[in-house]
């Protein structure tokens, strides 16, 4: 499969820069992911489940890893992760918003054991870091590439629930595409789940009825682009994985979580005795989010475009929020030159000026 | 409401695509409770058929031999419902509910190597001079075959329900077993049949969702729809037109709230996405009230146990 | 040819027999699907069924969970049974323990940060409401306008996830949490927590409520009118009626009843194991708790037997996936496979296998 052999080249590769002389220790260190769907969901858990092979790869004897899928959030999930550290683990990531609670929990009564929640926002404990990717980043890219593929002018959005991470995306998408197409029009359709594949097929169908030619999904299966390769002239992006099956239309570029490179990290932190509790919000920079291959379905010059704006990302040169921005009501929100603060967008919950809708709550 | 932007002929093209999955599965569970059987196991028996029609697509190439093979998932799995209700006389709920359980784990562990995968398109037809309607024709009459095949099956089973022997047997058997037995018909052979018929088609309705309607293969990809099926039954009275008219009803709402949605209604999202589920229950309420559980049709010996010498 | 006999009363030996009969004989084909997977066999049984019980690392831990997931599963089972002997069917009991910690949790975040008391005692009731409500509308349906209560209760459980998910991104949001969704954690309000009552064995009013509830249905099943009722009407519904049984009342109590039980197992899991509501706050326990109904043969004792054995299988099937790296599907598929054994040895207690020429009549 193409999307396993690309993210295993890119962890190899990213593993050999890393390269680092041996631990002392001579046991290896047990490492266990906690996973909310099952791996073969081939979107967030077969991702997080990517790093995890990826520090397999990478440490080879010096590691185990352990895992353990489709855990409930709630009552489960404590249970489960009491189990790990029970077993003996000693770093155990937890892959979903919903774990905040057990994970800090459970992290109170193993204090030797390390604890890296995904998404979340308490450390309430010396031994919880938290990790999530700034996924607004690449949806910079992709508003983009929309904003200048799109004939009819009307992008749409499937969401999944109206949550800061979404609607960060939703914006973010948004602005990018009205700076290179200000007649551009965006429409959200929120699913209320976040994975039903026929549901997402529905709504990119409603959406393509609808004058829309470019879909963006915030759900993670592939429905959407099957839906789009229905009608000609309609695009989407790869979301989650690289998707790349649906290359080169109506998949046109996509946007990857790569778990990989702050998997192996923070694995060598705790071989090296360097581990510390810390919030860990990383992008296109650090190779967390990643934007895969820009098909030859894009003109040169977009693709150039996007490619330039990657580069101005990744050198920090550029925020996909600098302002002036206002809110959907027209108060402002950034002044000129003036750059949103994490705490705002990990707190966001208004759409920008020029969005139609509402956002349900 | 407000219907602005909504074009009802693309609405109604799109909806038949969306209710043919919970279509077919629904028909199966038809013919399986007009024997007297109820099999909650549905979803399961979607699933398996959803992987098996994949997978033997995948490997053959051919989606017409992927839908005999989610068909045959479907009724494979059906065996072991048939196996422990009929000969081992085991409680129903209890088994189909099993089956959901068994057929999703079972699913997955075949799929594992089947995530990310592309199935071979299946072919749309269009449909001779009804296609060269202006406007309607080429919207209404160009789907895939199944599509058709799921509207030719509504009419089949009305029809051998209605005027056939066997549907009289079968209605039989569903009504008393008792005294179809009395009469000599293999009660516990019919049932073993109607629970197979319904065990392909819930596994044909899996592939459609597998093989058309999504393309991809997933863990846990119908995602309920097994459920709905086994509702829509219920909601039919037991009458396959009925049936007809639930999923595309169903369906037709579940399009048409995202239709809203993607269009920039002002009703609030969670009225809509509950939408489906509320207007069939008062649907529902609306056709059953003022008549007596006879006249709703339902089975008498529905979820019955049989046994000879009782 | 071999025949079955009707036995005229179940058989003691084989009632006792047969679990043990099928836990064997799941274990032999489990093993054979554990080996099919390349894991070893011994060591997959050996993991789930007596880990959780027996194993130094885990036991302390694992047993008193035992309880803790059980105890929904059991309160859930006994409401629900109550009605399956009356041929009331209610399939929705996911909606009503989605319902009951909606209006628990409404309750008590209304108190907030206020304590009492009567806070806790409050939400109780409202729980008890919330999905005693949620089953009166499948019930006052189905006695006023005749309308089938499987298809209502059933569609119903969708109706509450989408207002739980509702619920979860707006009402209840915590507003102290950066606009994340989900709602404050009722653990760390004392007011409104619902802990463990003594250390280390796992109770807390949720399982005292199900043991309760258990003894509670015993005695109207085996001294009350009603119960009389209720057995009656699931045996011979004619005769019911010429006994003077009002069948519109019977689906009123027991509809209400088993709403009444999911609804409390709502709002002690909420204000216990799990904490918040969130958007994935239910996890099944409402249809597993249908199987463990039947599985106990809709008798309190057998249920409580019932639901701790399928509280092993989660916790054993917990520890064989991330021990033995067994998939998780790999569990649900041993599970449906200990739940066929479990129905069809159930054949053996009701009739006896005979060689032909036995009569027929």
């Amino acid at each position: 499969m193409k999307r396993r052999t690309l993210l295993a080249t890119a962890a190899l590769g990213l593993g050999l820069g890393l390269a680092s002389p041996l631990a002392a220790q001579d046991e290896p260190i047990k490492v266990g992911f906690v996973y909310v769907g099952p791996i073969g969901d081939g979107g967030w858990t077969y991702q997080h489940d990517q790093g995890r092979l990826a520090v397999e790869e990478h440490f080879g004897d010096r590691v185990e890893t352990i895992y353990q899928e489709s855990v409930p959030e709630g009552a489960d999930a404590e249970r489960v992760l009491t189990q790990m550290a029970l077993s003996g683990a000693d770093l155990i990531f937890t892959t979903s918003f919903g774990y905040m609670d057990a994970t800090n929990n459970v992290a109170a009564r193993f204090p030797d054991v390390k604890f890296e929640h995904a998404t979340g926002y308490t450390r309430a404990h010396p031994n919880v870091s938290t990790y999530d990717a700034r996924f607004y980043e690449g949806r910079a890219v992709l508003g983009t590439i929309a904003g200048r593929m799109t004939q009819s002018n009307k992008i749409g959005y499937i969401g999944s629930f109206p949550i800061p991470e979404v609607i960060q995306g939703i914006n973010s998408t948004y602005l990018h595409a009205k700076k290179v197409n200000p007649d551009v029009e965006i429409a959200v359709v929120w699913a209320y789940t976040w994975f039903d594949p026929a549901k997402e097929a529905d709504a990119a169908r409603a959406l393509i009825e609808q004058g829309v030619d470019v879909i963006l999904a915030h759900t993670d299966s592939t429905a959407p682009l099957a839906e789009a390769e229905k009608t000609p002239g309609v695009i989407g992006f790869g979301q989650a994985s690289d998707m790349a099956e649906y290359k080169p239309s109506p998949r046109v570029s996509s946007i990857i979580d790569n778990w990989a490179p702050y998997y192996i990290k923070r694995v060598q932190d705790v071989l090296d005795g360097t581990w510390e509790s810390q919030a860990t919000w990383a992008g296109i920079a650090e190779g967390e989010v990643v934007i895969g291959e820009i098909t030859e379905a894009v003109p040169t010059e977009v693709k150039a475009e996007a490619e330039a704006l990657i580069e101005a990302i990744a050198t920090g040169e550029y925020h996909p929020f600098t302002g002036p921005i206002n809110r959907q009501d027209g108060t402002p929100w950034l002044a000129e030159g003036e750059v949103a603060s994490d705490e705002d967008l990990l707190g966001m919950t208004f759409y920008v000026e020029g969005i139609t809708g509402e956002i349900p709550n | 409401m407000d219907l602005g932007g909504i074009n009802p002929v693309l609405l109604l093209a799109s909806l038949m695509v969306a209710s043919t999955p919970i279509l077919l599965a629904a028909l199966g569970e038809l013919v399986v409770e007009k024997a007297g059987v109820l099999n909650l196991g549905v979803e399961g028996m979607m699933i398996v058929g959803a992987i098996c029609g994949f997978a033997v697509a995948v490997e053959t190439g051919s989606p017409a031999l992927g839908f005999i093979g989610g068909a045959v998932g479907g009724a494979g799995l059906a065996v072991v419902f048939a196996v422990l209700t009929q000969v081992l006389l085991a409680n129903q709920v209890a088994t189909g509910l099993a089956l959901t359980l068994f057929g999703l784990g079972f699913s997955a562990l075949i799929g594992q190597g089947y995530i990310g995968i592309r199935p071979p398109a299946t072919a749309r037809i269009e449909v001779p001079l009804l296609f060269e309607i202006p406007y309607v024709g080429p919207i209404l009459f160009r789907h895939d075959l199944m599509v058709y095949v799921s509207l030719g099956l509504v009419a089949a089973i009305w029809l051998v329900l209605r005027y056939t022997r066997t549907g009289l047997v079968l209605r039989a058997v569903g009504e008393s077993h008792d005294a179809a037995h009395a009469l000599g018909y293999k009660v516990v052979r019919i049932r073993i049949l109607a629970i197979l018929f319904g065990g392909a088609m819930a596994g044909l309705g899996g592939a459609y969702l597998s093989l058309i309607r999504v393309p991809q293969w997933t863990e846990g990809m119908t995602a309920g729809a097994g459920w709905i099926a086994l509702a829509l039954v219920v909601f039919a009275s037991w009458r396959p037109w009925r049936v007809l008219l639930g999923a595309y009803l169903f369906g037709g709402i579940a399009v048409l709230q995202l239709n809203l949605q993607a269009a920039g209604s002002k009703i609030p999202v969670e009225y809509l996405s509950m939408s489906p589920y509320l207007i069939t229950i008062l649907v529902l309420v609306l056709i059953s009230s003022g008549r007596s559980r006879a006249a709703l049709n339902a089975p008498a010996s529905l979820g019955k146990p049989f046994h000879a010498s009782t | 040819m071999i025949r079955l006999e009707r036995r005229p009363t179940p058989s003691r030996f084989w009632t006792v027999a047969t679990p043990l009969l099928a836990v064997g004989l799941t274990m032999i084909a489990g093993g054979l699907m554990f080996a099919a997977l390349g894991k070893d066999p011994v060591l997959a049984i050996r993991t789930i069924f007596f880990d959780p019980l027996f194993n130094p690392q885990f036991a302390a831990y694992s047993r008193p969970q035992l309880l803790v997931k059980a105890g929904p599963l059991i309160l859930i089972a006994v409401g629900l049974s109550l009605g399956f002997r009356a041929g009331v069917w209610n399939i929705g009991a996911e909606g009503q323990y989605i319902m009951g910690a909606l209006f628990a949790g409404g309750v008590g975040l209304a108190f907030f940060p206020a304590s009492g008391w009567y806070i806790f005692p409050l939400m109780v009731l409202a729980g008890a409401l919330g999905g005693w409500l949620w089953a009166m509308i499948p019930a006052i349906l189905r006695t006023r306008f005749n309308t089938n209560e499987i298809l209502v209760s059933l569609l119903l459980v969708y109706v509450a996830q989408q207002l739980l998910s509702a619920m979860a991104v707006g009402r209840m949001r915590n507003p102290e949490g950066g606009g994340f969704p989900g709602s404050r954690n009722f653990a760390q309000y004392p007011a409104a927590s619902n802990p463990e009552l003594i250390a280390g064995t796992g109770m807390h009013w949720g399982v005292v409520t199900a043991f309760i509830a258990v003894i509670f249905a015993y005695v109207l099943l085996q001294r009350h009118l009603i119960g009389f009722q209720i057995r009656l009407t699931g045996q011979a519904p004619r005769a019911a009626r010429f006994a003077g049984v009002a069948p519109a009342r019977l689906v009123i109590f027991c509809l209400g009843m088993s709403g009444l039980t999911a609804g409390l197992a709502g709002m002690f899991e909420l204000t216990g194991p799990a904490g918040r509501i969130s958007i994935d706050f239910n996890s099944g326990y409402g249809f597993t708790a249908i199987i463990v109904a039947f599985l106990g043969r809709l008798h309190p004792f057998g249920i409580v037997l019932a639901g701790l054995l399928m509280a092993l299988t989660y916790i054993g099937g917990e520890l064989a996936q991330f021990m033995l790296g067994v998939p998780s599907a790999a569990i649900q598929a041993f599970q449906g496979m200990l739940l066929f054994f479990l129905l069809a040895v159930d054949l053996l207690s009701n009739f006896r296998i005979r060689l032909a020429r036995a009569k027929t009549t």
